[in-house]
Order: structure tokens, then sequence, then C-alpha cells
């Protein structure tokens, strides 16, 4: 197993909810959450996924874990003992992965159960994959708590006695117990204040180079996938636009949405002021999205072709390894952009 | 009209009560809005900025007072102390929505759900103006359509569900704008927003500020915001203002701990992968069991034995202020 091998391969992952309605709930239409999805997660990479609410993110992030089952497509794990079709699995199948891949969620408010001690919720996951004396699980959840900077007496307290930073942490230390090598966090500092969020970011950093962790990070917040990430997936109503190394999305964004989203963003330094683009309108419905790219009727650069041929997620030359982008009006050499020479 | 001063507060001192205790919210601050430029407040939860607009729009939960200190409005028939207006009073409820209006964080709890958008806007346009019946619906088309909003002439007539949240958002602001107020305040306007809908709702209230020279106060928790958007900017801790300024001043040398922890503590987009944050150490404190002196001392890296009495408020340049007893050392170290 090399460094760089993917931990995880999603092949046009889909995940439809059907719509129903009226009395008898018939099925009038999909949302298409995540709509034909291809991605590689390597193994000791931070991958960040953004976009707007209701791209599909969480449900992506969410159907890694199989906590949601894909439509169609595969989601394939490997790992010391070769590759496995999570897809294919059923819930007993998956008991022996769920240990390797864990998530943290958005709110630490409502992910810890308010009835349950901080050790109650953490001895849970130990107890289902083997540690059997209560002694021993006792010692387990204190040493997490102290890897995650909080005091080890705090296993017999209940969540509201705990302030959001610190139950995020708990969070964390959960998701950590049965040493999974592979964590989705789902928003896990968008909810703390900016202070205790440079907390939680710089822990869970040091938590990566100890424990070798590779991390899918969701967040809408693009300053801290720059500060966190080394690749980024930028979604829109549930495809992945663009696709590359972290800096090269900053230093050399290809996809219109991408452009429009980094602009959008109040960035605190009075020395880089920058044009905002303002995109009009909403994100589309999911449930109705529009033909050809998704994108297009918000796009700046909109031609006939966009509107009626999808594009796909092309592969573009770049110095920092791969960079992908599903638009059309990106030409193949690297010296011919369009968009960049258009935009002020 | 440029400088003109709309609204003074002085020494404002709002405490709340819950059982028994005592939450001193706001414990002294004093700041002023001036016609067609934006005051940023910047803090964390709990700091006393969501109280601060409350006092001033009268809009306080009934268990709680304005203690000490002036709200003085300036309005166009002289100053008006806001403060000493009963709350439900003929005077003040003439003023709330017509000469200051407030926007609210989500606007899916601040919106009636039973009441089309247009009845709301009527509403307010009922109250505060002489229109009759055609006009003021008329008007709320126009209202509507000014604020970006697609088929206005359909969309007047719909609820809020129907609508999105940045055009729920777009809609409040509408209500908000409905009477051309002279001061504007907007509480975290977007923080329940993505980023694009955002930009377009910033977009929107740059134009207020300049076609109609409102004064807009702005909340908000997020430094991008302020250095986007503020001309003036206080930075609000545990219910004082610890700095306030001009956003150049406060951004580019901030002469309070507080200030600069929170600056240093913040990813800023576009300084890659290898920028430095440090995290302020522990959190804020218990506001019914508050430090002594000092709010920020327990988390300072720069205490002294002074901390454990509350600094004054000193004026480190005509319009930069901080509280902070070794702010001296702070500024020579800016100024080189």
């Amino acid at each position: 197993m090399q460094p760089n091998d993917p931990i995880l391969k999603l092949r046009d992952l889909q995940v439809h909810f059907p719509v129903k309605t009226g009395v008898f709930k018939r099925v009038t239409g999909h949302v298409r959450a995540v709509d034909g999805v291809d991605l590689d997660v390597r193994r000791g990479e931070v991958l960040g996924l953004v976009g707007e609410s209701g791209c599909g993110k969480t449900t992506l992030g969410k159907a890694i874990l199989q906590l949601v089952r894909a439509t169609q497509g595969t989601v394939t794990y490997s790992g010391e003992d070769g590759e496995t079709e999570l897809t294919s699995l059923d819930d007993a199948g998956l008991f022996r992965f769920r240990k390797r891949l864990q998530i943290v969620f958005q709110d630490p408010h409502s992910s810890l159960n308010p009835a349950f001690t901080i050790f109650g919720s953490l001895e849970d996951p130990l107890r289902h994959y083997g540690v059997k004396t209560r002694e021993e699980r006792r010692k387990i959840v204190g040493d997490l708590l102290e890897a995650v900077n909080m005091r080890r007496e705090s296993m017999d307290r209940y969540p509201h006695e705990f302030s959001g930073g610190q139950r995020q942490r708990i969070g964390i230390a959960r998701a950590l117990s049965i040493e999974p090598e592979l964590i989705v966090c789902d928003e896990a500092v968008s909810a703390l204040d900016v202070s205790i969020q440079a907390q939680v970011l710089q822990l869970l950093m040091e938590l990566k180079r100890e424990k070798n962790l590779t991390y899918v990070f969701i967040t809408h917040d693009l300053s801290v996938t720059e500060y966190l990430c080394d690749r980024i997936a930028v979604m829109y109503l549930g495809k992945i636009v663009e696709l590359c190394d972290a800096e090269d999305l900053y230093a050399n964004t290809l996809h219109p949405y991408s452009q429009a989203l980094l602009s959008a963003i109040p960035v605190a330094d009075l020395d880089k002021k920058s044009r905002r683009i303002v995109l009009q309108g909403d994100v589309p419905s999911p449930v109705n999205p529009p033909s050809g790219c998704p994108f297009h009727p918000r796009c700046r650069y909109v031609v006939d072709r966009c509107k009626t041929e999808v594009p796909e997620l092309r592969r573009f030359k770049s110095a920092k390894g791969e960079h992908m982008a599903a638009c059309h009006l990106i030409d193949q050499p690297l010296a011919e952009q369009p968009l960049r020479t258009e935009s002020p | 009209m440029a400088n003109e001063v709309a609204l003074t507060v002085n020494g404002l001192k709002t405490y709340i009560y819950t059982n028994n205790r005592c939450n001193r919210a706001l414990d002294g601050v004093s700041f002023e809005i001036r016609q067609g430029k934006t005051l940023c407040i910047v803090g964390e939860s709990g700091c006393g900025k969501s109280v601060t607009a409350d006092s001033i729009m009268q809009l306080l939960p009934t268990l709680s007072r304005i203690e000490d200190g002036e709200i003085t409005y300036h309005g166009p028939d002289g100053p008006v102390r806001i403060d000493q207006l009963p709350r439900d009073g003929a005077k003040m409820r003439a003023i709330r929505g017509k000469e200051i209006a407030m926007i609210f964080q989500d606007p899916m709890t601040a919106l009636n759900p039973v009441y089309s958008i247009g009845f709301q806007i009527k509403e307010m346009l009922k109250y505060h103006t002489g229109l009759g019946r055609s006009d003021r619906h008329s008007k709320a088309i126009d209202l509507l359509r000014s604020m970006g909003i697609p088929l206005p002439e359909k969309r007047v007539n719909e609820y809020p569900h129907l609508y999105s949240g940045g055009m729920r958002q777009r809609a409040m602001i509408a209500i908000a704008m409905s009477c051309n107020p002279r001061i504007l305040i907007a509480d975290e306007p977007t923080t329940a927003l993505d980023v694009t809908i955002q930009a377009q709702i910033f977009e929107l209230m740059d134009t207020l500020k300049r076609d109609h020279g409102t004064a807009i106060m702005l909340i908000t928790h997020d430094m991008g915001v302020v250095a986007e958007l503020a001309d003036d900017v206080a930075v609000m801790y545990m219910g004082n203002i610890v700095e306030a300024g001009p956003v150049g001043k406060v951004l580019r040398n901030p002469v309070h701990p507080y200030t600069r922890a929170l600056l240093e503590s913040i990813p800023v987009l576009g300084r890659g992968k290898d920028q430095e944050i440090k995290a302020i150490p522990g959190q804020t404190p218990d506001p019914y069991n508050r430090p002594k002196g000092c709010q920020f001392a327990d988390r300072c890296a720069y205490r002294i034995g002074a901390c454990d009495q509350i600094p004054d408020e000193t004026q480190v340049a005509p319009d930069h202020r901080v509280m902070c007893w070794r702010y001296e050392e702070f500024a020579a170290d800016a100024a080189e």
C-alpha cells in the first residue's frame, strides 16, 4: 500500500431520493442529490468537498459511509485485504468496514445523545468492536478525551454540560475511538465560533499527522479548505464540476462556478479586495435540473452548446498533478482559456 | 449629509434577568452610526451584538432593562432619546420600522408564514405612510422588483414557504426598506445563506447605502464581511466594545489583544496552505460568572497584574479607541 493509492474509489455514484405526493404517496419525481460522481480518495490526503447548500455534498459523504445507499454506481474500498465493493454489502457485511470509515457530524448539539454520559456515547463503538471489559473501555475513552485536549474526568458528565467546541471535540473522539482509516468531516467546524474553530482545525491536523488518517472534509467555507485540504472537489447540483490540487484551485480556477464561488467569499484582508462576480438567481431544484450543463442558467459565459450538452469532467494540464473541470468552454491546451481572458 | 451622525449610543448598559440571576449583557457600550456609512459590530456568540441591536429597536425581552446610558436618535425633528420612550408607545412605534428598520438573521422565523409576502410589506406601508390601498400594492411590487425578485406581480401574493432562503432575505430587506429608513440595522443578515446569495445581498446593501445615504449597522461574526463592507468597525467581547475605529486602522493595526487573536485565528483565502493560524485558548467566560477585571484576561497572552481591574476606554487616535491596559505597547508594535 503506497501512501498515494486510492483508499476509496467512487464510480458513477448516484443517490436519488423519491419525491412522493398525494394521499397515495405516488412517486412523482426524484431529487438527484448525487448525480454521477467519479472520485478517488487517496490514502493520507485531505480531500475537500465544497459547494452551496443543496449541492449534494453531505449526501455524498453519507453515501461513502453507506449511511444512505447508492441508487446506482459503486463505492470501492481498498485496504490491506484487497478491494471491497461497499455498495454490494448488506448491513452484516458492512460491519467490518464501519470500523474503518467514520464520520464527524455538523451539529455538535444534536449528534450526542443527551441521555447518555460522554462515556456512554463513546463506549458504544468500542463494545461493538471487541473491547470486552468496562475498565479497558474507561481507559480507552479517557485516553481519547485526552487526545482531543479534554479532561479525562469529563467522561462522566452529560453533553449539556459542554460548550459547542467541546462537544465537537467529543464527536471527533467518538469517530477516532475505533481507529478508523478515513473520517468524513461533515461541516465539522461550521457551527463553531471563529476562535473555537481554529482550535478544532488544529486538533484535526494534529490527529491526522499522529494517526495517519485520511479526511473527506465537507464544508461550504473555502477559506478553511484552502488551509486544510490537499485536493478540492467543487460540487454543483449533484455533480463534481472541478477537481484539483487545493493550491491550483485558487491560483488557476477553471470552472466559471468555482470562479464565482471564490469571488463571493468575503476576504478578511483589506489588501485583497476582489471584484465580486455576483451570480443571478438561486441554485435550481435538483428535482428538475436544467438540461445540459447544470450551471448554464446562472453562467456568464453561456453558449448554446451548454444548454443541450452535458459537459464531461475533462482533464487539463497543470503543474500540480491533475486538474479536472466540467465545462465546454475551457479549451484543451492550457494556453487558450477563453474563461480567464474574458474575466474582469 | 455624509458625515452626519444618525444615532449615538453612550455608555449603554443592558442587563437581562433570568432565574434571579443577572446577565450584564451590555456593560457600557458607546458608538455612533453615521449617514451613508456602515458600522460593523463583530464578535463571537454571546458577546452582546444582538442585544445592542435589540436595545436600539426596543425589542428586548421583557425581563431585561436598559440600566444606564443613552441612545439618541438624531431624527429630522431633532434628537430623540430612544431609551426613555415607552417600549410600545406611539412615538417608539412611529420610529421603529419607519426611521430605524431592522433585518433579522433568520428569514424563515422572522417572516410570518400565514400572511403573504405582499401583505407583510403592505402592512408596513399602511402604518407608516399615507398611501392608499392600490398605491400600497404597486409600491410593494416595485420594492420586490428593486430587490431583484423575478415576476414580482405574481410573487407578491405568495407565501414565505414558496420563497427560497435568499429570496426570503431579500423580501425582508424589502420590508425594512419600504419606508426609506434613515438607519438600517442588519443582525447577521447572511449567516444562514450561501456565499453566492450572500454576495447578492451585500450588493443590494451597498446600493442602498450609496443611493439613499442609509446609515447601516451590520452585525456579524465574519471578519471577511467586515473587511468587505465596513467603514467603521467595533469589536465586542463579553458586553464591551474592546476596540473601535475605522476599518483600515482596526484591521491593519489592531491594538487590542482580542482583535489581534481573532484576526490570527482565521484562515484567510489566498494565503495558501502554509499560513499559520493561532487558536485562542479557552472559551468565552460564563456570563453569570464573569472575571472581575478585563473580560479577556483569562485567555490573553499578555496578561499582567493590572488586568484584574477593568481597563478604561482610551483613545489611541481621535477615531480609534481601545480597552486595554497595555495598548501602548501594541500601538508602538503596530507602528513599526
